[in-house]
């Protein structure tokens, strides 16, 4: 697609160079610590294996070619991740993939299976960099931090799973969690202050390589004749931008952000349960911990992702190696659950929404149904599966709890509705913007 | 008597700093009481309060990226005039004329860290169940100061005045004029008027109030600059104050009761 060109093909040789040399020297001092401190000699020549393999790729691609990613695969890939198939792939994907690793949370948290993963992931970046269109969305000066965040929210959820398995397990054997053994007091000078004082240098130094070797970007002045395609917002406001496809902006960009705002600060006050204060744990706040990780993993960074690198021209989904080609055209027909209703069930024509009625009658499905899931269900989940909740936590708790999860899981909802049926909105009224 | 030592017993700086080296542990102690820039600190922690594996010290390398962007965000403002005439030129001599010019990217990657690591200090005050009592409202205050920096980026986003400046907060601001009831192109939209005059229009919904005006434009570019330098900044560093006080006085940083 595109022609052999030196100057990329010189920036991939010169960042893979590095790249490899960098996650080699990564596995040698995994290495080194497995043999030196923890004196696991077949662990260590394992990794150091690995370094090897590094430092042969990196010396690969400091030759000009770098190994990269088979075409076979790449074109696998993009024609399972394509179109309005691939965004519905890739969020029920990821979904399935962060269950899975939750119900299998004591193999993945084994140090080795951890690290085995954390090389599988950069060894994939690196032989994906070969690709020109993935290397131009990736290796976007502002798409590298979140780049960062991917492998940041990697390793922390790793960590704290890590400790929360490990509190779990002491917890079923009657002992108290590891954060209380550390409950010895030490003076904060030298023992805190100089860690801080650590980090800060630490922290100025990484800024300042970050600073030195990418030039912050600047596009052409602004023009209002020339809007470019995509146009994104800010990248931490993608998760709303994607939210976009299945509400209407007075929804993904209003309401919904303010729930999300609400939810947040009012957490604390719904979360009744005393256990897990100050430690990690999961087992001991199943619930609470299920519900943040879909709010905030699945439904804020998961959508932060999906809308950086996936979303091309058009807001159309694009393969993770499939050039941004803004005539891509994709044929959405989505269909009201008005006309499924007159037009499809009853076989007539839509009546007639001139007056408050008319649209009433029209729309007397979707509001219905609305009115039903937001009213009717949470005395329902009351009486059944929320009924410990209920009890304990009274009734104006309870129903802001259950109207703040009902508003949540209206964004999964609609989705599911769109994939499926096809569905574009559940309640049509145009006349007063209600989109719903 | 070494030159330290003369130093030390300076009549200068034994008025900056009170009393001796914090090299026992009285002095130790002291040090942490009479320091102004340290007192936020306690004199004694727990063990596991300053463990980096349950901390992550992402609160505190939020609050430095705070620092490092107040510090290379003053020193931007000297450069840089927010009027759609001079403020893509001003960035572009940033580049091409100032001398050790890295402020500009310094400034654009700590925003961007800062966004992230303010998220990943949420994380783990979620996940150690730190927001529980008595820290209920601390989380209150965090969540703010986190929405805060979102703002703070977001009002940055504008300044540079190029393509991706214009479109990005294009985007973004194009949200507002959906508000409901508020904005001109919202539900309920048509239930404010007076007389028969709508009170929502396109020259007086909240899109306008945030952008002074019906599109991205100068005036704008003048809103974002002030709320980007002086307004946001000064609720995040009232708000800080409190986060940091409340940190102490809802018994220091969270562990196992």
């Amino acid at each position: 697609m595109h022609g052999y060109d030196p100057a990329f093909q010189r920036a991939v040789s010169e960042f893979s160079g590095i790249y490899y040399l960098g996650a080699a020297l990564m596995n040698a001092g995994a290495a080194y610590y497995l043999w030196q401190r923890l004196h696991k000699v077949r662990d260590a020549l394992v990794w150091l294996a690995v370094a090897l393999l590094f430092v042969v790729l990196a010396a690969i691609a400091q030759g000009g070619s770098p190994v990269g990613l088979p075409k076979g695969v790449q074109d696998t890939l993009n024609t399972i991740f394509t179109g309005n198939r691939g965004a519905v792939i890739f969020t029920v994907g990821t979904f399935a993939f962060l269950v899975f690793l939750y119900r299998f949370r004591t193999f993945f948290v084994r140090p080795r299976v951890a690290w085995t993963a954390l090389n599988l992931a950069l060894l994939y970046l690196g032989l994906s960099m070969t690709s020109r269109p993935f290397w131009e969305i990736v290796a976007k000066p502002d798409n590298i931090p979140i780049v960062a965040l991917i492998f940041l929210l990697g390793f922390f959820t790793w960590l704290a799973t890590y400790k929360a398995v490990q509190n779990d397990q002491r917890a079923r054997e009657g002992l108290p969690p590891l954060e209380k053994e550390d409950s010895e007091k030490v003076l904060v000078w030298p023992d805190l202050v100089y860690t801080e004082l650590i980090c800060m240098l630490a922290l100025t130094a990484i800024l300042l390589f970050w600073a030195i070797l990418i030039k912050a970007p600047l596009e052409q002045p602004a023009s209002r004749a020339d809007t470019p395609n995509p146009s994104k917002a800010p990248w931490y406001f993608l998760g709303l931008q994607e939210m976009l496809v299945y509400y209407d902006p007075w929804m993904a960009g209003v309401v919904l952000p303010t729930f999300i705002i609400i939810g947040l600060m009012a957490l604390p006050y719904i979360d009744f349960n005393k256990l897990g204060n100050g430690y990690y744990t999961i087992e001991q706040r199943r619930f609470s911990y299920a519900m943040f990780q879909i709010g905030f993993l699945q439904l804020w960074v998961v959508l932060i992702i999906l809308g950086t690198f996936l979303r091309g021209p058009n807001w159309n989904f694009f393969g993770p190696y499939e050039p941004w080609d803004a005539h891509k055209v994709l044929v959405l027909n989505n269909v009201n659950l008005s006309d499924y209703f007159w037009i499809d069930l009853m076989g007539t024509s839509l009546p007639k929404g001139g007056t408050v009625l008319g649209i009433l009658k029209r729309e007397w499905l979707g509001i219905v149904l609305l009115l039903g899931y937001l009213v009717l269900l949470p005395p329902i989940l009351a009486a059944t599966v929320f009924r410990k909740f209920f009890i304990k936590m009274g009734f104006i708790r309870y129903m802001i709890m259950v109207q703040l999860l009902l508003w949540m899981m209206l964004l999964p909802i609609k989705m599911v509705l769109r994939w499926t049926l096809n569905l574009k909105y559940i309640i049509a009224i145009p006349e007063w913007f209600f989109n719903f | 008597m070494g030159l330290g030592q003369t130093i030390r017993n300076s009549q200068l700086w034994k008025s900056i700093f009170r009393h001796p080296a914090p090299l026992d542990r009285r002095n130790r102690i002291v040090v942490m009481l009479t320091n102004f820039f340290l007192h936020l600190h306690p004199v004694s922690i727990k063990k596991q309060g300053i463990a980096l594996s349950y901390t992550w010290c992402m609160g505190g390398v939020t609050f430095f990226l705070f620092l490092v962007e107040t510090v290379t965000g003053v020193m931007l403002m000297f450069y840089y005039r927010p009027t759609t005439e001079w403020a893509y030129r001003d960035i572009m001599s940033l580049t091409d004329v100032t001398s050790l010019g890295i402020m500009r990217e310094l400034h654009r990657w700590g925003a961007h860290a800062m966004v992230i690591t303010v998220w990943l200090h949420m994380y783990r005050v979620f996940l150690t169940g730190s927001y529980k009592p008595p820290r209920e409202f601390n989380w209150v205050v965090g969540v703010i100061l986190l929405v805060l920096t979102l703002l703070l980026s977001f009002t940055g986003y504008l300044l540079p005045w190029d393509q991706l400046a214009i479109w990005a907060i294009t985007v973004g601001s194009n949200m507002a004029r959906a508000t409901p009831i508020l904005g001109h192109e919202g539900p309920g939209q048509q239930l404010l008027t007076l007389g028969g005059v709508d009170l929502i229009t396109n020259m007086s919904d909240a899109r306008y109030v945030l952008l002074g005006a019906r599109e991205v434009s100068n005036e704008t570019l003048n809103r974002f600059y002030v709320l980007h330098c002086i307004a946001i900044p000064l609720a995040v560093a009232t708000l800080l104050a409190i986060h940091f006080w409340r940190v102490r006085k809802d018994g220091g940083i969270s562990g196992p009761l």
